[in-house]
């Protein structure tokens, strides 16, 4: 579908397509225009599930109408960047996730770590990357009663996403296990491991002990 | 020569270092943090001749007590609140000299909830993703005041402003916030606008410098709409949660959010949201988004 142009205030627009491909489409198209100059002053650009928020927009008039009818372009998703993390498959929800997909626990490490992944947007925390790549068929439920605490590092799955959690904090994503990669370092640079766009795969690993 | 710096003697309930926020980290999920007045932020700066961007002291109802390390130059601004230096009282609203020694005080807000210091030099704790602001959300910056705790100042740039004591803010009776519709309003029952338009609501003690909550009469979603995917928010935006009660999203606000917008207060009305007391009567100007379509 083309974009449907949302003002959101004085100062910014949420572009709004139909799914998290043409996210990714809409996504690459305002960091060219960017890197031509031609997108104008712009603050944010925050991409998330079907949108992408611009923000601190100098001239918001003339952004929507350069983007008004816009028909997103499918774009090859994977030119980002690689990351793999190497992963130990021993959370507290991979039997019960396992259930769900009705397969065994190996198998379920299987199918996780075979798909290839792409940050899709970050949010809920800082460098906290919401992952698409995994079939459709294969999406969970959050947790009915939230976790007041998930360890750093937890690999977790909700909806269609796959998540890792880049710090301690309360959480409802089903637990997959865990990477000791540092997700965020704000004294790194970039801060995020996983910024939208980036491509990641999970590399089963041995567990400590 | 010891570093200028001050120290704290009294906390008060929440005192956080606030400069003007972190920007272009939205996209990680970073908020944009940041002092909730920054008008009175940025004039407190000027009295004690900092630049703009200088990091000071925001402090919530309760006030903060300050031991001068070294001379330097303070000013208050924000809520008004008695001043003292060393036990005697001292103007708000204008540059203080400190000696070396010297104890400010700001006492408990007579009116408004944050109040702002600023050091000469400004505040030079280590900046995190080019901010040295204190997030609360996600922890990002320097922890809120401790008592003992050292806050190291930078240079001092330019002289202050000796000006007579500014008039203090008179206490808003009421909050008026404009409010332009949108980007989901259509998500809300016909009639929305003109109930938010007259509708009475209260600031609720639960307000944080995450989000401005309000008690009142609940806002209505349209049946049948299902969930909203996440998307990006904005300061100012106004989120309905299930219960029906808006929130006025603030600096400390999520960069994402999964609750439907119903409109965005414009940043100047935000300062005057971010001074108002727990049960300040507050009522929004609802008006269609400025939009100007191309003819034809």
């Amino acid at each position: 579908m083309s974009v449907r142009v949302h003002r959101v205030g004085r100062a910014a627009l949420l572009l709004e397509v139909a799914d998290d491909g043409e996210v990714a489409s809409l996504l690459t198209e305002l960091m060219d225009r960017q890197r031509a100059g031609t997108l104008g002053g712009v603050t944010e650009v925050v991409p998330a599930a079907r949108t992408v928020l611009l923000d601190g927009v100098a001239r918001p008039e003339q952004l929507e109408r350069q983007f008004a009818g816009w028909e997103p372009v499918p774009v090859a998703l994977g030119s980002g960047p690689l990351v793999e993390l190497p992963t130990v498959y021993d959370g507290a929800d991979l039997a019960e996730v396992a259930e769900r997909w009705q397969v065994s626990g190996e198998e379920a490490v299987r199918i996780h770590s075979g798909c290839e992944y792409r940050v899709a947007f970050c949010g809920f925390a800082p460098g906290f990357a919401y992952l698409t790549g995994l079939p459709e068929r294969f999406a969970v439920p959050r947790r009915d009663t939230p976790r007041t605490r998930v360890p750093v590092g937890s690999v977790a799955l909700a909806g269609p996403y796959t998540g890792v959690y880049p710090a301690a904090s309360p959480g409802g994503w089903q637990l997959l296990g865990h990477t000791d990669l540092p997700l965020w370092d704000p004294d790194r640079d970039p801060a995020a491991l996983l910024s939208p766009g980036t491509r990641v795969r999970f590399t089963p690993a041995a567990g400590a002990g | 020569m010891s570093r200028r710096a001050v120290e704290v003697v009294r906390s008060g309930p929440l005192t956080t270092v606030q400069d003007a926020g972190r920007r272009g980290v939205a996209a990680l999920g970073v908020p944009g943090a940041g002092a909730l007045d920054q008008p009175a932020r940025a004039l407190a700066n000027r009295l004690v001749g900092n630049a703009p961007q200088a990091a000071v002291l925001e402090t919530t109802l309760g006030g903060v007590a300050l031991r001068a390390l070294a001379p330097l130059v303070a000013a208050v601004t924000g809520a008004p609140a008695p001043v003292r230096v060393d036990g005697r009282p001292a103007p708000w609203g204008a540059p203080l000299r400190l000696a070396a020694g010297a104890v400010l005080e700001l006492g408990a807000a007579t009116d408004g909830v944050r109040g702002y210091v600023a050091l000469d030099g400004g505040i030079d704790v280590p900046p995190v993703l080019g901010s040295r602001s204190a997030d609360l959300l996600s922890g990002l910056g320097p922890a809120p005041l401790t008592v003992g705790l050292r806050l190291p100042l930078g240079r001092p740039v330019g002289p202050p402003c000796w000006i007579e004591p500014l008039p203090q803010p008179a206490p808003p009776r009421e909050l008026v916030l404009r409010l332009d519709l949108g980007p989901r309003d259509d998500w809300f029952a016909a009639g929305t606008p003109a109930l938010l338009a007259a509708a009475r609501y209260q600031v609720s003690p639960a307000s944080n410098r995450i989000g401005l909550r309000l008690t009142g009469p609940p806002l209505t979603r349209l049946p049948g709409r299902g969930e909203l995917p996440s998307e990006g928010m904005v300061l100012g935006a106004v989120q309905v949660p299930p219960d029906g009660l808006p929130v006025v999203f603030l600096a400390d606000h999520p960069t994402t959010g999964g609750y439907p917008v119903v409109g965005v207060v414009p940043l100047a009305d935000l300062a005057a949201a971010a001074q108002a007391r727990p049960g300040t009567p507050v009522r929004f100007t609802p008006a269609a988004a400025q939009r100007r379509r191309p003819p034809g």
